[in-house]
């Protein structure tokens, strides 16, 4: 489960270091903005040595560079034999983009005898085009298991201002939720880029979180608190969840066909939301005591 | 009648300094303090020599002592505390006789009891009057709490008070003129900006973030954040920001707590003022928003160092707190802490209020990243025993919390939480897996300083460097 996901430039040797001990759910090494041209091999080799040695003690993704740039097949040869998690391949807007890169990995999967799709693919959705084919994408192979939304790079294309309550990139963010449940996978909110605007951040999330994304991105480590507070599940909800289940169970020991809670009827997506919450609920590891 | 005297010089001479005698000094105006070098300077000037130094902490503005160490005018220096500024003179052995390192609560122990007497006190005053009241809480050079200064102004065979803010009848002193012998005017007793800072501020490192958070859920989860519930921390980064993840906890789950106790800074007083607490009781004021909560706020109280920590009074505020957030350059997988040398073994610290609020606090934390810079924190045994182990319950990293194996509750407790709880030495792989092992420190024959612990007996030993 990923609530939070934390960008680290892939050119900074200390923050990668303590990158896994931020506390977030996926950490994003970046290959791609964060580094500048003349410095993607230096980060290429920092980011594949890390992946090697770093213990991160949650996912590694790896934000390759665009498939119009020079360096992405070179990104690819040095990454994949690590075994990242997942592949981000960012400005992503056409399904072929997405079944290129699929076969480029599964080439150098078997190169080095590695078991093919493990490695995932979530695609950075970031262009005009890419959010009207988001579904394509979404649904364009098994490796695909979340798409992600990048807000500053879409509101350039779309040629307008990038603000912090977000109406210029709202069409985008319906549409690409959407898409994404479509394809049954996950979807992620772009990032809230002032590191120190806190209630910002909060809004920004809680917006997002209403909208049915599955997580949130994360440029300013201190923000990965409150995003992954934000998209656990609420005591309510788990409790709920609990009572929902309880009421099945019940219903099926006693041979029923339909079961009630609070007068409510209880219908198979009402149910199979329960199991979503809980099992979120697990995996967020929530702290409290267990009484 | 009274008690100004015309010059320093006069103050001294007054005061029958000679040879061989003991003055003392309180930091309560830091790293802003000109009385110790004017003073010793002056002393100097006037030709005595072998003298003793008692000091409550000695900060790199007092670095000039190193040539009145030199000259013989110092031979002994008796402190808490004692930051790089000086330390690297006396690590690298220009003192004959070892440096005598305290705790706050021990150093007026042994001046009441006699063992180390003071026959001239030098108390810096921010405000005096001519019968030698006097206090910290007003003045140019305003510092707050004199708590560090008690016991030396009343057990002295004679205390000479230093302002430069001679005052009308004060009525109430932090250290009253019947224990003061004579009052000397000086321009400036020191510079504000390094007496306290304007405003201390959280950090924004990210690790300290992460850190912080973890420290402030480990006492929510200890069993001890309750009515009534007592806190100190330090005013490193890290501290504060737990003081204020603490804060919001405290106030979201509507506990009020007792007492914040120590070194005050404006995050406990913000405490205070939003009813986490009852009353400060401040020892010492960090920031500009901690000397006006003293000076304005009837609950926030000046305490002596004997009140505030001695290992000899029972009833003293250390023994009755529930938490205390302390830090370490050093930690060994015993739980013993260093807080006096550097990773290079140079005097850079000591151990303040550390081991006796450890010693004291029903919960004792220590909030240090795994590694700085390319060196692991955690080792087989520190370079220099400040706080034993026993008096450690926690230690919270980035990379997760280790409980000492005696607090198997808190361990418990934590891990139902669930909360990183890792042992120490599974820290201590993890920072060797990324920094390597380091060679263990080479040290020379000679002792430099001797660490006394809490009781008065010799803890650990600091020696030269090699």
């Amino acid at each position: 489960m990923r609530r939070s996901m934390l960008f680290l430039p892939g050119n900074a040797p200390n923050m990668i270091i303590n990158g896994g001990t931020l506390r977030a759910d996926s950490v994003i090494l970046d290959l791609e903005d964060s580094v500048a041209p003349g410095e993607k091999d230096a980060a290429r080799i920092l980011v594949r040595n890390a992946l090697r040695t770093v213990d991160f003690g949650c996912e590694t993704i790896v934000r390759i560079n665009s498939l119009d740039s020079e360096f992405y097949e070179e990104d690819l040869k040095e990454i994949v034999p690590c075994a990242p998690g997942a592949i981000m391949p960012p400005k992503s807007s056409r399904r072929e983009d997405i079944l290129r890169l699929d076969d480029m990995i599964e080439r150098i999967e078997e190169e080095n005898y590695m078991k093919k799709g493990k490695i995932k693919l979530i695609p950075l959705i970031e262009t005009a085009l890419g959010v009207e084919n988001a579904f394509e994408i979404a649904s364009s192979c098994g490796r695909v298991t979340a798409i992600f939304l990048g807000g500053e790079d879409l509101s350039a294309d779309l040629r307008c201002k990038r603000t912090k309550s977000g109406e210029e990139i709202l069409y985008a963010r319906e549409r690409i939720v959407c898409a994404a449940r479509a394809a049954g996978v996950e979807v992620y909110d772009t990032p809230f880029t002032d590191a120190f605007d806190d209630e910002g951040l909060i809004a920004d999330a809680k917006l997002a979180k209403s909208l049915g994304f599955s997580g949130k991105a994360a440029v300013a480590p201190r923000h990965v608190y409150a995003i992954n507070e934000i998209f656990s599940p609420t005591k309510e909800e788990i409790d709920y969840a609990k009572e929902v289940m309880g009421v099945i169970e019940e219903a099926h020991r006693l041979g029923k066909g339909a079961a009630s809670l609070h007068g409510k009827m209880i219908d198979p997506p009402i149910v199979e939301r329960a199991r979503l919450v809980l099992e979120a609920a697990e995996s967020a590891e929530r702290r409290g005591f267990d009484e | 009648m009274s008690k100004v005297v015309g010059s320093l010089r006069e103050a001294i001479s007054a005061a029958g300094l000679r040879d061989g005698m003991t003055v003392s000094f309180h930091h309560h105006l830091r790293s802003g303090d000109y009385v110790i070098n004017m003073v010793m300077n002056e002393i100097a000037a006037m030709g005595i020599k072998n003298l003793t130094v008692n000091a409550s902490s000695l900060f790199d503005v007092h670095a000039p002592l190193a040539e009145h160490i030199k000259s013989g005018v110092i031979t002994k220096i008796i402190t808490d505390y004692m930051s790089a500024g000086l330390g690297k003179y006396i690590s690298a052995g220009i003192m004959e006789q070892p440096v005598e390192f305290m705790t706050h609560g021990g150093r007026p122990t042994a001046i009441m009891q006699g063992k180390t007497p003071i026959d001239v006190a030098f108390v810096a005053a921010p405000a005096a009057d001519g019968d030698g009241n006097c206090t910290g809480k007003i003045g140019r050079s305003a510092c707050g709490s004199l708590g560090y200064a008690f016991a030396d102004a009343e057990y002295a065979k004679k205390t000479i008070i230093i302002t430069d803010g001679l005052c009308e009848k004060l009525e109430e002193p932090s250290i009253d003129g019947k224990f003061v012998d004579f009052v000397v005017c000086a321009d400036e007793i020191g510079d504000p900006r390094g007496i306290v800072s304007g405003t201390t501020t959280i950090t924004r490192d990210p690790v300290g973030l992460i850190m912080a958070r973890d420290a402030a859920d480990v006492i929510k989860y200890s069993g001890l954040l309750k009515e009534g519930f007592s806190f100190q921390t330090g005013a490193g980064g890290a501290s504060l920001a737990a003081a204020k993840f603490l804060m919001d906890i405290m106030l979201e789950e509507k506990i009020r707590g007792s007492f914040g106790l120590g070194g005050i800074t404006g995050y406990m007083v913000d405490m205070l003022r939003a009813g986490c607490f009852e009353e400060l009781r401040d020892v010492q004021c960090f920031d500009l928003k901690a000397v006006e909560s003293i000076r304005t706020d009837p609950r926030h109280h000046e305490i002596g160092a004997f009140e505030y920590a001695s290992p000899a009074n029972g009833h003293a505020w250390v023994n009755s707190l529930d938490a205390v957030i302390l830090g370490a350059t050093e930690i060994d997988t015993d739980f013993n802490v260093n807080v006096h040398t550097d990773s290079a073994g140079i005097i850079m610290g000591g151990s303040g209020g550390h081991s006796d609020t450890a010693a004291g606090a029903k919960l004792a934390m220590v909030i240090a990243p795994l590694f700085r810079a390319r060196q692991p924190i955690i080792t087989d045994r520190v370079n220099c025993i400040s706080t034993p182990g026993k008096d450690i319950d926690v230690l919270v990293t980035q990379y997760g919390i280790a409980v000492n194996p005696k607090n198997e509750e808190l361990r418990d407790r934590l891990i139902r939480a669930h909360m990183p709880v890792v042992s120490i030495e599974e820290l201590k792989a993890k920072a060797e897996s990324l920094c390597g092992v380091p060679k263990a420190l080479e040290h020379g024959e000679r002792v430099v300083a001797k660490v006394i612990g809490r009781s008065g007996e010799v803890q650990d030993l600091i020696y030269r460097k090699k």
